[in-house]
């Protein structure tokens, strides 16, 4: 069997075993694991430039997928004309004085260098005086805006466009991001920029959390627009109802399983882009230099090639795939909550994902985002099934059967570091292992 | 002069009382990731669940122990527990050691790949603690609560202002100062301890002159166990024990470890406490400190707080930010083990 027969092979076998959930579940929950999976492979393709191509460790996925769920809010979600009112202005005001801030201080930073040692203190007295001055500007802004009805706005809104734009501006929003943190912690020992991205994922998250004025905080934006039309109008439609009347199925179903069909298309639609775009670069001069700095950077120092910025150029790339993911991932929930976004679940599964599927080849990492996700979600009710299982043996009211079916949700921690655990030791390359070029 | 005496109970009670506990919790937790950072070279993303662990095993022995009516007088029964927290600990360690990272090491394996192979350790002992004792607050804590209260601190001097001292935190200060004491002991006195700092200053030289490297990884599994038993424990007495915070400490361990460069215990301990106090510091509302030292007519209306007590998790980052760009090698650079 051939390579490319043997990994057409593995996609049919994971096509089947959604397939198989349809079948014995419903095509509702197939359908649902589905647009996940895809969105994890974005997410993974988005890791596996950065991690195959180039051996960068990013532990902040969280933080650059969930600023895409911030774009998605920005870019969507309506105007809140009362509070634009009230302190829109002076909000951006402040914002644009800490930018001008940051200018300034960068500035100074360039123009003092004949200072040596003692240029960290001009800076720093900019730093700390455009800080105080954005908080003077921005504070009364912030708390006129929280206070207009929090119950149902309290924050500024968003620009009323059409969320597909969020899944670029997302991606624009996470790559910023990532060209900070590169800037800072590329260049330096490799697992600085592990701990970094690390630091700089969870304090997104806690800016997502605490800002109210611009995300509604752990208040939840919901009710986000949708690029596909609601299942109440679908149900509507004359064509639907005479279709459906034709093959004896109920609408409701009808109507919820095209819905999640037409977000199926736009999802896969990207995907196959960001995966025809990904391969292209690989194949290309510039995806051989990456592998060559990656495989050993003081040969590929010596030919001249710049290893730090094209570090940071990879960083910012794969990353802004991880933004995109993040904005359609709110973009399907049609909301954004701060507080689900999880390390374990958003930073930590994705690695699991690229690693199992093999890091280095982009298919390798979609199928592992496809594979991992399928379990992910399908080991709760297996887990809860084997722990059933196990535990029948015990009598109905014992502690420990309870304590271990109310617990056995957290079994799929485990098998997930069980997995990468074993993939690590024993198939190193994964399930589709990078080609040799 | 009221005022400030007032001013200094009111910092001491907000700022230097917490800041030396946290400062001591920290200072294990980034004690622990630069034992193995020095003797295994990696960081280890795994050591906040090995807290969590030993953390969650003391709790289980304590409760064991409360069911048997045994307890500690005034201190949390929780000490008592410890020492067998410890152990299991330890294990867990040294059995990591043995099913896991021993063989990434024969391979002479990348430190990136440590890395991910820590990530798989972390997700494993997150996904077992949560199976094993559930992913909700649990409180230990028992014993007397308080040292000195706010209102014993008043009658006795006068002020206005309260110093509190809770038990949790005298605990935490004194355990700290004889583990690490003992520490420095081994590794500055005995022959097995300069064998270790041998090791992790030149690998090869200290293989040439005939230390066993398998017997240094093994003492690096036990301390780095001890330290990950103490620190979790303590953290939990003080605060109160939660799966998911450890994930969290991570950040601030880690910036800990860098600060004071990584690899280094002097430089570890240093960096817990210059995180600690500069959280506290940072995310401290000035308005009752400027309110007795300003004259009245001076006093701020706002709570006069730097940054929201929301974003202690940022200090840490921004400080670890500061150091990556203005000296990657740490405060005490050069000085390993």
């Amino acid at each position: 069997m051939s390579r490319t027969q043997k990994n057409s092979l593995l996609f049919l076998i994971m096509l089947a075993m959604v397939a198989g959930v349809g079948i014995v579940q419903s095509w509702n929950v197939a359908l649902t694991i589905f647009n996940l999976c895809l969105i994890s492979a974005i997410m993974s393709l988005g890791v596996n430039i950065q991690w195959g191509y180039a051996g960068l460790f990013n532990a902040g996925v969280m933080g650059f997928a969930a600023l895409g769920g911030l774009a998605a809010i920005i870019i969507s979600s309506s105007p809140v004309a009362a509070t634009w009112e009230a302190g829109g202005m002076r909000a951006i005001l402040g914002l644009l004085a800490g930018l001008f801030a940051i200018v300034i201080g960068i500035f100074t930073w360039k123009k003092t260098v004949t200072l040596e040692k003692k240029r960290y203190w001009p800076t720093m007295v900019v730093a700390v005086v455009g800080y105080a001055l954005m908080r003077l500007i921005i504070d009364p802004a912030i708390s006129t805006i929280e206070a207009i009805e929090p119950a149902k706005t309290g924050y500024l809104g968003g620009f009323n466009q059409p969320i597909l734009l969020s899944w670029l501006v997302g991606g624009i929003f996470a790559a910023a991001a990532a060209w900070v943190v590169g800037k800072i912690a590329l260049g330096l020992r490799s697992d600085y920029l592990a701990i970094a991205t690390l630091g700089i994922s969870e304090i997104i998250i806690y800016f997502l959390k605490n800002e109210d004025w611009l995300t509604r905080g752990v208040k939840n934006v919901t009710g986000l627009p949708r690029p596909v039309p609601y299942e109440i109008a679908l149900q509507q439609t004359a064509w639907l109802q005479s279709w459906t009347d034709n093959f004896g199925l109920s609408i409701i179903e009808a109507s919820s399983i095209l819905v999640k069909l037409s977000y199926a298309g736009l999802f896969a639609t990207v995907l196959v882009i960001i995966l025809w775009l990904s391969e292209t670069a690989l194949r290309s001069p510039w995806g051989r230099m990456m592998r060559a700095i990656r495989d050993n950077e003081v040969a590929a120092s010596a030919m001249g090639k710049n290893i730090t910025w094209r570090h940071l150029q990879v960083f910012v790339l794969g990353s802004a795939v991880i933004g995109m993911a993040g904005a359609m991932l709110t973009t399907l929930d049609g909301q954004f909550t701060p507080s689900s976004y999880q390390p374990l679940r958003f930073t930590f599964l994705i690695w699991v994902m690229v690693i199992v599927g093999g890091s280095g080849n982009n298919f390798g990492a979609v199928l592992g985002g496809f594979v991992i996700w399928f379990f992910w979600i399908e080991a709760e009710p297996i887990g809860l099934q084997l722990m059933d299982l196990i535990t029948s043996g015990m009598d109905e009211s014992s502690p420990l059967r309870a304590h271990l079916l109310e617990n056995a949700a957290h079994m799929r921690l485990m098998t997930m570091g069980l997995i990468l655990l074993l993939v690590l030791r024993f198939a190193p390359r994964g399930l589709i292992p990078e080609k040799k070029r | 002069m009221t005022d400030i005496l007032n001013t200094l109970a009111l910092i001491g009670n907000f700022i230097i009382v917490p800041g030396l506990a946290y400062g001591s919790q920290l200072a294990l937790g980034a004690l622990g990731i630069t034992m193995v950072y020095g003797i295994l070279r990696f960081s280890n993303f795994a050591h906040g669940e090995t807290m969590s662990f030993g953390a969650m095993a003391t709790i289980l022995i304590t409760w064991a122990l409360q069911a048997q009516g045994v307890s500690f007088g005034v201190l949390p029964t929780a000490l008592l527990a410890l020492p067998f927290g410890i152990l299991i600990t330890i294990a867990l360690c040294l059995f990591t050691d043995r099913l896991v990272y021993r063989y990434y090491r024969s391979q002479r394996a990348e430190p990136v790949t440590y890395l991910i192979v820590s990530v798989g350790v972390m997700f494993f002992l997150g996904g077992l603690i949560r199976f094993i004792i559930g992913p909700n607050d649990q409180i230990f804590s028992d014993g007397t609560r308080f040292i000195m209260k706010v209102q014993a601190f008043k009658e006795m001097t006068g002020l206005s202002e309260g110093l509190a001292i809770k038990t949790s935190q005298g605990v935490t200060i004194i355990t700290a100062i004889v583990i690490v004491t003992l520490l420095f002991w081994f590794l500055n006195r005995t022959r097995t301890g300069k064998s270790m700092r041998a090791y992790s200053d030149n690998e090869d030289l200290a293989l040439l002159s005939g230390i066993n490297p398998e017997r240094v990884v093994m003492i690096a599994w036990i301390i780095t166990g001890t330290l990950a038993a103490v620190a979790g424990t303590l953290y939990g007495l003080d605060k109160s024990y939660k799966p998911f915070i450890f994930l969290q400490l991570l950040l601030p361990m880690f910036a800990s470890a860098i600060v004071g460069g990584v690899g280094n215990p002097l430089g570890a301990i240093a960096g817990g406490f210059v995180i600690a106090f500069s959280e506290l510091i940072v995310t401290f509302a000035y308005k009752k400190v400027l309110a007795y030292l300003l004259p009245l007519s001076m006093a701020p209306e706002g709570l006069m707080q730097l940054l929201s007590t929301d974003y202690k998790f940022a200090v840490s980052f921004l400080i670890l930010v500061i150091v990556l760009l203005v000296k990657p090698t740490g405060i005490f650079s050069g000085k390993t083990l």
